[in-house]
């Protein structure tokens, strides 16, 4: 086992290659769903807000 | 004219639509990523297990199976980029500007993990984490492409005026791709040359060549994945004020 990880003397280098790429398409991935939830909930907001505003407006229409 | 309306005739066109294409690429992207996992620890294990110490370089080739798959779909990416953008020119189809935008993310990435990986195996190799030899220069110019065309785009407001302008950027980098893929022929470079060749048998063991080409496999099906992650980004982002993401959002509840 100790000898696979050592990978005849080139340990750094082969381990920061594959680290790397693991560390990249982890962090895109991380970004996507960020990106994904991010709009999400703006859409979210955007649609609460048009509710609110049509309560009140059929409030208002039906007081007068 | 008369072939887009052929086109659109046999409606070719129907999933060119974003609102239909939204909950379609939503339904894929679990399937590529699930291939993409799969086909990624098949890969590792034959690359990091099952291929034979290589007699030149020991372990350090093992470095390819992730260098040389991820220069690859670098160019790859580039070239499918490039393709959508004209597209979407052409067409003024939004979704194919949309694609090329969701690409370039994850062009640059593989581009700067086949420069990073690059350099690991260039020094104990050759000395060097860098050389100025013309694969590892235009391979540097391409992720400058992938940045420009990026940041040109996010710098106009206007998002169709933002795709129409670095559309441009793309298509006309698509010329240092070829440049790219031939320079180690064309001039005389520290960098080896092609692993594969159409023309001769590959000068490598078969699981070497295996391992590579199903860690190949696995990065393309994980940039579909990913990718149609983010055009769905994208598409809420730019059709916000339509009345089919309002129309989501209410069966959303």
């Amino acid at each position: 086992m100790a000898e696979f990880f050592a990978m005849g003397g080139y340990a750094f280098y082969v381990w920061a290659s594959y680290g790397a790429a693991l560390l990249l398409i982890l962090m895109e991935i991380i970004w996507v769903r960020r990106r994904l939830r991010t709009i999400l909930l703006r859409l979210g907001r955007m649609k609460r807000m048009t509710e609110v505003y049509t309560e009140v407006k059929v409030e208002h229409e039906t007081k007068t | 004219m008369v072939f887009g309306m052929a086109f659109a005739g046999i409606n070719w066109f129907k999933y060119a639509s974003p609102a239909s294409f939204y909950p379609l690429a939503g339904r894929m992207v679990p399937w590529f990523a699930a291939l993409a996992v799969v086909l990624a620890l098949a890969g590792l294990y034959i690359g990091l297990f099952v291929a034979p110490t290589d007699y030149k370089q020991g372990e350090a080739y093992r470095i390819m199976f992730i260098h040389v798959p991820a220069a690859w779909m670098s160019m790859f990416i580039y070239i499918v980029m490039a393709i959508y953008a004209a597209l979407g020119l052409i067409f003024n189809t939004r979704l194919s500007a949309m694609m090329a935008s969701a690409l370039a993310p994850t062009g640059a990435l593989f581009t700067f993990l086949a420069l990073w990986t690059g350099a690991l195996w260039g020094k104990p190799m050759w000395g060097a984490w860098w050389v100025w030899d013309a694969r590892l220069t235009t391979e540097l110019i391409l992720l400058f492409l992938y940045i420009g065309f990026m940041s040109l785009e996010a710098a106009i407001d206007d998002p169709r005026r933002a795709s129409r302008a670095s559309a441009l950027v793309a298509i006309v980098g698509v010329v240092n791709v070829p440049i790219i893929y031939f320079s180690v022929q064309w001039w005389n470079t520290l960098h080896q040359g092609a692993s594969i060749s159409f023309s001769s048998a590959p000068s490598m063991a078969a699981t070497m060549l295996t391992a590579m080409l199903v860690m190949s496999l696995s990065l393309w099906m994980y940039t579909i994945a990913v990718v149609l992650m983010r055009v769905r980004c994208i598409i809420l982002e730019r059709e916000r004020h339509s009345d089919w993401v309002a129309e989501l959002m209410m069966e959303a509840r």
